[in-house]
């Protein structure tokens, strides 16, 4: 799992029936210290994480797992927004 | 598997009703010479390890098998907490006396006692050869058994159990972790 920003949205008409529904983000992962890393992923999102918000994202088959993303065709999946993050 | 060290905790109250309950550590990848590589990541736990414990992780499905029956969104999970890494073959690690050296670098960059524990000497006799060696691993030992304890990390205390044998030693975090040891071992 990574943490990542919300920078945008995806809109999609034409997808496959199982991804009806579903809000897809477009996220760029973060440094636990909050420093943006390169590259981005688009998103499915569960946990309804807005613009701008620290979310954790899962990645894989594991993405699959996520409540409301199982047998869908999905490889990366938003499960929670962070609070705080406490580097020792 | 891969080796990690416990760097920092996340918290999220807004999260997929799978990951309720679960703890989420941030992990900073580890070479096996104990050396930071590559990002840091968030992971779930399934041992309870603490803050600056080595520890090794799976990623992929298997990280949501690792915490059974419950089967999270994770992919990448914490199932082990390591107690020594042994290393022949790596290089700078070659002999017992090198072992001691990296142990007291180790405490002055400000590394917790869990990894000052950790034994990258040749073999368990050359161990027992070295005098300073031995001496060095029961008091650094004593307070990793502390941090599987989840109490707080601290390297004062060592001072004070100075004179416990070296064999006490492994015996120490193995008690302690013995339930962490058999859910690792459930995956």
């Amino acid at each position: 799992m990574i943490l990542a920003r919300v920078v945008g949205t995806v809109v999609a008409t034409r997808k496959d029936p199982r991804l009806e529904g579903k809000t897809l983000l477009i996220i760029k992962p973060v440094s636990p210290d909050g420093k943006d890393e390169a590259g981005y992923i688009v998103s499915v999102d569960t946990v309804s994480a807005g613009y701008r918000e620290r979310v954790i994202a899962v990645s894989g088959s594991s993405a699959r797992m996520a409540a409301g993303c199982k047998d869908t065709p999905v490889d990366n999946a938003i499960v929670g927004i962070v609070d705080e993050v406490q580097l020792d | 598997m891969y080796l990690g060290r416990v760097v920092g905790r996340v918290w999220a109250t807004a999260k997929n009703a799978s990951l309720e309950g679960q703890r989420m550590l941030v992990i900073q990848p580890l070479t096996p010479e104990l050396r930071s590589t590559g990002k840091p990541l968030i992971c779930l736990d399934s041992t309870g390890a603490g803050a600056g414990e080595i520890i090794y992780w799976v990623r992929g499905r298997e990280a949501s098998i690792a915490l059974l029956p419950a089967e999270p969104a994770a992919d990448t999970t914490v199932v082990g907490i390591v107690d020594t890494i042994h290393l022949p073959t790596a290089p700078g690690v070659g002999t017992g006396e090198k072992g001691a050296e990296s142990r007291p670098a180790g405490a002055a960059a400000g590394e917790t006692g869990a990894q000052a524990a950790l034994e990258r000497t040749e073999a368990g006799p050359r161990i027992a050869q070295t005098g300073e060696a031995g001496a060095q691993t029961a008091p650094d030992g004593v307070p990793a058994a502390t941090n599987g304890a989840q109490s707080a990390p601290d390297g004062v205390p060592a001072a004070t159990n100075g004179t416990q044998a070296a064999p006490k030693d492994p015996a120490a975090p193995g008690a302690s972790r013995t339930p962490t040891h058999r859910k690792g071992r459930r995956c």
